[in-house]
């Protein structure tokens, strides 16, 4: 009975307050928009039998928001990385082995044929259906191209930024793991700490130090770097200093955790075996760091997707994240199911990166445990 | 690894004086004279006057109070019986569902969940306002306190809890004189980041909130994007220093108990 209590009530909160929800976002997705309080026209109701429900169902407001392009273009996005990725460990692999030499036109050829035939398969996939089911390209349609291109801006600024934060978190981390064990916890300390303050204030900050009258701008002109002011509040460029900013702790830490396991006799073997320095790090290190750098990215990758703070705050009005064209949606133009559709296709894209992340999070604890 | 090169310390002297080097500035500017924020104009501390005699932040600041005591509270309880059930409760019916539904949380997008929990609420006829944020805030955060919680019962030897149950301990009794004095650690910190993670969230609360409750974000961002002000670098002042001593505090007092145990355990190895 104790336990049945114990299971019963984190369960029934969740499935109240996380479960339901999801629930009436999607039913909200397939109502149409109306100008009442609340703004929809509910679809279908559970008493009328399933077959009414699913007669009833109406996917305007998906194919409004392009929602068929969106998850196509995403999945051959997705398909190509799959293919480029072990293409790419082999260059690297080989690159780094022995410099440019030992990088042959056989692997540079093999690289190159192995991503054309990517791109070959992903059309004749798309060709083949489309072939046999028309109808299926007439979900390709778009009516509105703002949310296609808030999908993809998401993506790109996500991918970048992440780059950009693991160029910056891996050296810190790094030289975290190298310095004399006295250091670490007051280094851990001091990467956490920031973690702990608010996110807001965090990204506020930026606002007066990127400004056109702001402290960076000052500077460079007391320094006489540049004649007149820079533009840097407002665009991208801000966007991506900020994510890199207020995401560096999730990248540093696991890479640290990572890296601090490492056993250094690994290196000296390798430099013993005749591995130069650096060869030892890309070969060595880098591998063996490998499961940290890929826990940092999706930590970075997964929640930049969704953010709607940044780009508010820091980018302008030419900064297209999807979370922030949700918030406008819901906010400015009060239309709840293209809100709710365009929360659904983000959640379907998420899908992707989370189920990757889960599965490299796994493989670590196996080789852990 | 314990030799530091050049390069390593050129990259953790830039990437810290890059993670602190902003709020520095916040801070220090947050004492100018001037209403203009980006030219220094002399040390004065009218702003934090001003923001003393500020109702509207003040009436905020007391609902986000307010809010992340009770949200924070009862996603501890709710998330150490979730990490329980997970870690201790073997196999039952909803078991994958369940996992599921505690993990899935961490990594939703906030709109997500801030737009799924309005549609809620507005089906439900709720009127929104501290009660909604609270609601919202507990769930988000339970499944933080239950991944810190989890994560501490899975490293923590069964075998104690055994042997009192062995000793005729009731299970609640063992629980309160065994299980709970061990993970006590991780629950506290579990409360700490569920309470800073409920005084921290914007996008959740604006879903949530009704013109009744403001909370302190809320009215944060709104006035940050009408520009930056003094006001708003003093405020950030006050909270980035109220964290700093918590983090200080926390950390002197677990080197303490950390020192505290390992000499317990010399003596006891002595007594032996």
């Amino acid at each position: 009975m104790r336990r049945f209590v114990l299971i019963a009530v984190p369960f029934l909160w969740l499935l109240a307050l996380f479960l339901i929800p999801f629930g009436i976002v999607l039913k909200i997705s397939l109502s149409d928009v109306a100008l009442a309080r609340p703004p929809y026209v509910p679809q279908f109701s559970w008493d009328e039998g399933i077959r009414a429900f699913l007669s009833q169902l109406d996917f305007e407001n998906f194919a409004f928001i392009g929602a068929g392009a969106i998850v196509v273009t995403v999945v051959a996005i997705a398909l190509l990385a799959a293919v480029a990725f072990p293409v790419y460990g082999l260059v690297f692999r080989r690159f780094f082995g022995g410099g440019l030499k030992a990088l042959s036109i056989r692997s540079l050829i093999a690289a190159v044929v192995s991503v054309v035939a990517g791109i070959l398969a992903v059309v004749i996939v798309f060709a083949v259906i489309s072939f046999f089911f028309p109808s299926v390209v007439s979900l390709l349609e778009v009516d509105d191209y703002l949310y296609f291109q808030a999908y993809l801006s998401s993506l790109k600024i996500a991918a970048i930024s992440t780059a950009l934060t693991l160029l910056v978190g891996y050296p810190m981390a790094y030289g975290m793991a190298r310095s004399p064990n006295s250091w670490r916890p007051t280094l851990m300390m001091l990467v956490i700490l920031p973690f702990w303050t608010s996110f807001l204030i965090r990204v506020y900050a930026w606002r007066g130090i990127l400004s056109q009258e702001g402290y960076l701008n000052q500077v460079l002109l007391w320094l006489g770097v540049i004649g007149e002011p820079l533009t840097i509040l407002n665009t991208n460029t801000a966007v991506y200093i900020g994510v890199v900013y207020t995401y560096l702790p999730f990248m540093i830490l696991p890479i640290y955790a990572a890296l601090e396991k490492l056993d250094v006799s690994l290196i000296e073997a390798a430099e013993d075996l005749g591995c130069s320095r650096s060869s030892a790090f890309w070969l060595v290190t880098i591998p063996l760091s490998r499961p940290g750098i890929v826990a940092g990215c999706f930590l970075v990758f997964i929640p930049t997707l969704g953010e709607f703070v940044i780009p508010s705050l820091l980018g302008g009005s030419g900064t297209l994240m999807i979370g922030k064209v949700l918030w406008e949606e819901f906010f400015n133009n009060r239309d709840w199911p293209v809100a709710s559709a365009v929360a659904i296709i983000l959640l379907l894209i998420l899908i992707v990166p989370i189920v990757l992340f889960q599965r490299n999070q796994q493989r670590q604890a196996e080789a852990g445990g | 690894m314990s030799k530091l090169s050049p390069f390593n310390v050129v990259s953790l002297t830039l990437g810290f004086v890059f993670l602190y080097l902003p709020m520095l500035i916040l801070v220090v500017y947050s004492f100018n004279e001037s209403q203009l924020v980006t030219v220094w104009a002399g040390f004065s501390t009218k702003w934090y006057g001003e923001l003393a005699r500020n109702e509207a932040f003040l009436d905020a600041a007391w609902v986000t109070l307010r809010v992340a005591f009770f949200s924070s509270t009862i996603a501890t309880v709710l998330g150490t019986m979730a990490a329980y059930v997970l870690v201790r409760g073997g196999r039952f019916f909803g078991r994958t569902l369940f996992s599921g539904m505690i993990y899935a949380p961490l990594v939703m997008p906030e709109v997500i969940t801030g737009l799924s929990l309005l549609l809620l609420f507005i089906g439900l006829g709720m009127d929104r306002g501290i009660l909604t944020i609270v609601l919202a805030h507990t769930t988000f955060s339970m499944c933080y306190v239950s991944v810190v919680v989890s994560s501490r019962l899975v490293s923590f030897d069964k075998s104690l809890e055994e042997a009192a149950l062995d000793l005729g301990c009731s299970p609640a009794e063992a629980f309160r004189l065994v299980t709970l004095p061990i993970i006590a650690p991780a629950v506290i910190s579990g409360w700490l980041l569920a309470f800073t993670l409920s005084l921290d969230d914007l996008v959740i609360a604006s879903f949530t909130s009704g013109p009744a409750a403001t909370t302190l974000p809320i009215k944060i961002f709104s006035a940050v994007r009408l520009g930056v002000t003094p006001e708003i670098n003093a405020l950030s002042t006050i909270m980035i220093g109220i964290v700093t001593v918590g983090v200080i505090i926390a950390s002197i007092s677990t080197k303490r108990a950390k020192v505290k145990a390992e000499a317990d355990e010399r003596l006891a190895q002595r007594t032996e």
